[in-house]
């Protein structure tokens, strides 16, 4: 007998009439899951699990080195914990995410003929556990990739905090060549995911002639083209859809057709070569993001005290209830930077048009612009972490750089 | 007459039978089906074949790969982006488990003690995700003369297919049972038991769907020296011991090629020639637009590829299908040329090319380079396989029962748990409470002995779709004969002549009935009400009494006692010599003429014994 079952060991279940054998996969919520030789996992109580075996380790799979061709650009995947390409255990159903260039190869092999690559694990995370300090980490290892030679950087992100990373590495880095974000809406492991096509499109775009920080995610519900977002404008609009990323307020700087793969720009796009590599990689990180609602009660704001800045997510032209304007100008009056934001997500916050906005601007918030929210945040950090004046901290908010605001708001 | 027990046959069904559930079994649509003109637009997928563990693809899903397909689904309005493959699913139906339970313990099976859903790797396009939700709910059942079943599956159903790699998506994620028996059956027929023991099963909860498509069998024949062969979607229970018949037929014809191969030293050429150039000015049209035409030598093959295996299928018919799956319309192959345009003399400058003997046959391919090179091979693998016997593989039925080449079997690595459903745990208290149905064999013998229905007519209603308005009816009071020979016999007669009695609703019928017992309308007018209820637009306003009390007095009003034996004596007044003559035996021909004036709206009993006292008083 064997005192702690391992997954992979062969047991026996009995329960009632009915005897079968299966393997021992894990035990959750005091349930043996078994798999049976059909393929199927059922639940079973412990005390019907008989050990039988522990088969002979199966001997690891030998997947070499996938040759790549020395001919074609080459191309850095960072990987941040968004999977791009999956395995499958069917013995013991686990699904394993593939990091390494050449398991991405094996996975998704037209890869291999659009480029070479070499592989750089950033980090292994879900995206909502994304910090700060990784933001800064993922922009130097982009910046060192860039400095090394590469043609363009595919970086692979969980899609909930895509956006805000690619936003912060917009602002802290100049590129001359395309460095692209990609992830996957459905999961890598079912053959209907949308990871191939959005890391084949990535691909694509990242030997293309852009010269920016991008997210390449699919356009449609179709597998017919993938879209080019720009880092500072783009936003994920849906929880689980393939076209979940938008841009907003602006046109998305460019398509990949797909299977054709073929790239066009917008005149918008920034051309590779335009930036010369730079990195200014301070954030400050006492920063935050506050979205307003009808009743918000003023002593929400205790919360942010000491801190150096705060974006509001406010209602409409860019608002909050008047009981909070004593509050937001107590803690502008101490130092904090107030911007405001709109959660309409589409338009410019005005706030020279009703009392409360003019209560706003006058206890000293800056408006926002057309930015998102969450790129405001980011910029804020940005902006802070290598400013303190606050006139030119007010200055560079309102001013375009990187995209992130749109003086004309097109119809 | 083959001799299935020498022939080692083994036999097992695996049932697939769709659920009359409100919602479907991983979203809250409708269960319904649409018609593609309904659709409110498509969209197009490609799918991929996930690499497993060990850099292996399952066998059959790499076959599926061998075209890279584009898919492309229309949507409707009463799917939403769980079927779209945009969603992740919604906790599994409990109404749909509930059915599943019921059924499991009617076959006397043990459920699991918690259910997993597992995702199965299907890429061939009928299902937007590339898997199929699946759950094993409970195992080991026991049948009627001693065969098993192994297990009862809960699963979504797969979009229906339109045409070609286009697909619907209204089917797609209907609650499935899956029931699979163990190999356990000897002959066609007691295949063919079994099927319809397990069907009758399912009908008696009430809560499956009825009608065709919404039942499919797959069987597994084998025989001692064969080999596994799945059958899949037989829907006709009627042939299902004939595909079984022809299976044997076609494992023992494929054996007995084997041996003649063998014996006659059989080997296939490796090497493939290009023979585009022999056939520039042939007058076969598919031959003359193809770009590439490959020829393989199969040596000492000659009268075999062409020999019958299966009615309408010869060996050359299985190349061909495994040729099909590179994109390829077919094969030629010299066994059965000169024909289709080519000539004797092409066919004899292609021996001379390839150095071919009389006894060898030659296999033709004609499609672009690659397509045909594709083929080709396939055709080279399935003739290295017709010299080990029979390979496991998964086929299709034709019409008359015959089958073709679907895929290999699939192998056991394509399944893994569906993360984003949480298991069920199947309570013994709740399991304790499911009530087994009556069966509706035992209901029809019911019938019989409470209602006097004859065992025809019982079995009739207790399979009938009919069967709960039936039985609403009799609870009402309607004499069961009427019940059944109403919602059996009188709607199917309509039905043939052209009235549409489905336009009548279950409760109109309940209401005739109800009226007829009450006396308000005679027996004999039901065939005219329920013509005129199935002619007359419904009312939404007014209640199915209403609407049946209106249809009584516009066909058949009812007459009083008085008024039917006033006709009566005028009758029998105005045939008074004719009536003298006969005597008694007047009263067949003039209860026609009484009927006839009555149009039915009086029962015949009244008539028949108003003429009988007026016959005896005139007679007297």
């Amino acid at each position: 007998m064997i005192d702690t079952l391992m997954a992979g060991d062969l047991v026996r279940y009995t329960n009632g009439k009915t005897t079968l054998t299966g393997t021992y996969i894990t035990e959750r919520d005091e349930m043996v899951v078994i798999k049976l030789d059909s393929g199927y996992n059922i639940g079973a109580s412990p005390e019907k699990i008989e050990f039988v075996e522990r088969p002979a380790p199966r001997p690891q799979a030998t997947a070499g080195k996938v040759a790549q061709n020395p001919d074609l650009p080459e191309l850095a995947i960072l990987s941040t914990g968004g999977t791009i390409a999956s395995r499958v255990d069917y013995r013991t159903g686990a699904v394993m995410s593939q990091f390494s260039a050449s398991d991405i190869l094996r996975a998704i092999p037209e890869l291999g003929e659009i480029a070479r690559y070499r592989d750089r694990q950033i980090a292994s995370i879900l995206s909502e556990d994304m910090q700060p300090v990784l933001w800064q980490k993922l922009a130097r290892a982009i910046y060192d990739e860039i400095r090394a030679g590469v043609e363009g950087v595919i970086v692979t992100h969980g899609t909930d905090t895509m956006a805000y990373s690619a936003a912060a590495v917009r602002f802290m880095l100049k590129t001359p060549v395309p460095v692209v974000f990609v992830g996957s809406q459905r999961s890598a492991d079912r053959p209907s995911s949308d990871n191939a096509m959005n890391a084949l499109c990535s691909a694509a775009a990242a030997t293309s002639d852009l010269g920016e920080v991008a997210v390449v995610m699919h356009a449609t519900t179709n597998d017919d083209r993938c879209a080019i977002h720009r880092a500072t404008g783009v936003r994920k609009m849906h929880t689980s859809r393939r076209d979940a990323f938008q841009s907003i307020g602006t046109e998305p700087l460019g398509y990949v057709d797909y299977p054709s793969l073929s790239v066009s720009l917008s005149e918008e796009a920034v051309r590779r070569g335009t930036e010369e590599p730079e990195l200014q990689d301070k954030l400050e990180e006492r920063c935050a993001l506050l979205q307003f609602y009808p009743g918000m009660p003023p002593s929400v704001f205790e919360a942010f005290e000491g801190y150096a800045g705060l974006v509001i997510s406010g209602t409409g032209l860019g608002h909050v209830s008047t009981n909070l304007v004593p509050e937001l100008r107590q803690m502008i009056e101490e130092g904090t930077t107030v911007v405001m934001t709109s959660q309409c997500l589409h338009g410019r916050v005005c706030d020279r048009v009703y009392n409360t906005g003019r209560d706003l601007l006058a206890a000293g918030i800056i408006e926002g612009e057309d930015m998102l929210p969450e790129v405001a945040l980011v910029k804020l950090m940005w902006v802070l972490g290598n400013e303190s004046d606050p006139d030119r901290v007010r200055r560079l908010m309102q001013t375009d750089l990187a995209g992130e605001i749109r003086r004309r708001s097109i119809p | 007459m083959m001799d299935y027990e020498a022939l080692g046959l083994k036999a097992g069904i695996e049932i697939h039978q769709q659920l009359d559930t409100t919602r479907k079994l991983f979203c809250h649509c409708p269960t319904v089906l649409r018609d593609v003109s309904e659709r409110t637009g498509e969209f197009q997928r490609y799918l991929r074949a996930t690499e497993s563990e060990l850099g292996e693809i399952d066998r059959a899903a790499r076959e599926e790969m061998r075209l890279v397909r584009k898919f492309c689904y229309y949507t409707y309005d009463t799917v939403c982006l769980v079927e779209h493959d945009e969603e992740p699913p919604a906790p599994m139906n409990p109404e749909a488990l509930d059915i599943t339970l019921t059924i499991a313990k009617m076959l006397g099976m043990i459920p699991v003690e918690e259910v997993h859903t597992m995702r199965k790797v299907v890429i061939d396009g009928s299902n937007t995700s590339g898997f199929q939700r699946t759950a094993l709910v409970a195992l080991s059942g026991a049948l009627p003369g001693g065969c098993r079943v192994e297990t009862i599956c809960l699963e979504e159903e797969a979009a229906q297919r339109v045409e070609g790699d286009t697909f619907s998506l209204d089917r797609l994620g209907i609650p499935l049972v899956e029931i699979t028996t163990a190999p356990c059956m000897h002959s066609p027929e007691e295949v063919a038991k079994v099927a319809a023991y397990i069907g009758m099963v399912l009908r008696s909860t009430g809560r499956v769907k009825r009608g065709l498509g919404t039942i499919r069998q797959d069987i597994n024949v084998s025989i001692a020296e064969g080999a596994r062969v799945e059958i899949k979607g037989v829907q006709d229970l009627d042939l299902i011991a004939e595909v079984v018949r022809r299976e044997v037929e076609r494992q023992v014809n494929l054996l007995s090629i084997r041996d003649a191969l063998r014996e006659r030293g059989a080997r296939v050429d490796p090497n493939v020639v290009d023979v585009t150039d022999l056939f520039s000015g042939t007058n076969s049209s598919i031959l003359k637009k193809a770009r590439s035409i490959l020829a393989l030598r199969l040596c000492g093959f000659a009268g075999l590829v062409g020999r019958e295996i299966q009615p309408d299928r010869r060996l050359g018919s299985e190349f061909s299908d495994y040729a099909k799956k590179c994109g390829v319309g077919g094969i030629f192959h010299t066994d059965e040329l000169p024909a289709y345009g080519v000539t004797a003399e092409e066919v004899a400058r292609l021996r001379e090319r390839l150095g071919a003997a009389d006894e060898d046959c030659i296999v033709i391919v004609a499609a672009g380079k690659e397509r045909a090179t594709c083929a080709i091979e396939q055709v080279m693998t399935r003739a290295v396989m017709a010299m080990e016997g029979v390979p496991e593989e998964t086929r299709k039925m034709l019409e008359g029962g015959s089958t073709a080449y679907m895929r290999p079997l699939p192998g056991a690595a394509r399944m893994y748990p569906e993360t984003d459903v949480f298991p069920v745990t199947i309570d013994p208290a709740f399991w304790e409470s499911v009530t087994v149905p009556e069966l509706l064999t035992d209901r029809a013998e019911r019938f019989v002995r409470e209602f006097g229905l004859d065992e025809g007519l019982a079995r009739q209603v207790a399979f009938s779709e009919q069967l709960p308005l039936f039985e609403r009816a009799v609870a009402a009071g309607v004499r069961p004969t009427l019940a059944a020979r109403t919602l059996l016999a009188t709607c199917r007669e309509l039905s043939r002549d052209g009235v549409e009695v489905d336009h009548v609703t279950g409760d109109e019928i309940l209401a005739l009935l109800s009226a007829v017992e009450a006396g308000r309308a005679a027996k004999e007018a039901i065939p005219e009400i329920l013509t005129e209820l199935a002619r007359r637009p419904q009312e939404s306003s007014l209640a199915p009494e209403e609407r049946v009390d209106a249809a009584i007095q516009k066909v058949a009003p009812s007459v009083s006692k008085a008024d039917v034996e006033a006709i009566v004596r005028r009758v029998v007044a105005e045939r008074e010599g004719f009536t003298r003559e006969r005597g008694m035996a007047a009263l067949g021909p003039l209860m026609g003429v009484v009927m006839k004036e009555l149009r039915g709206s009086v029962d015949g009993k009244v008539v028949s014994e108003a003429l009988r006292r007026e016959l005896e008083r005139l007679l007297s």
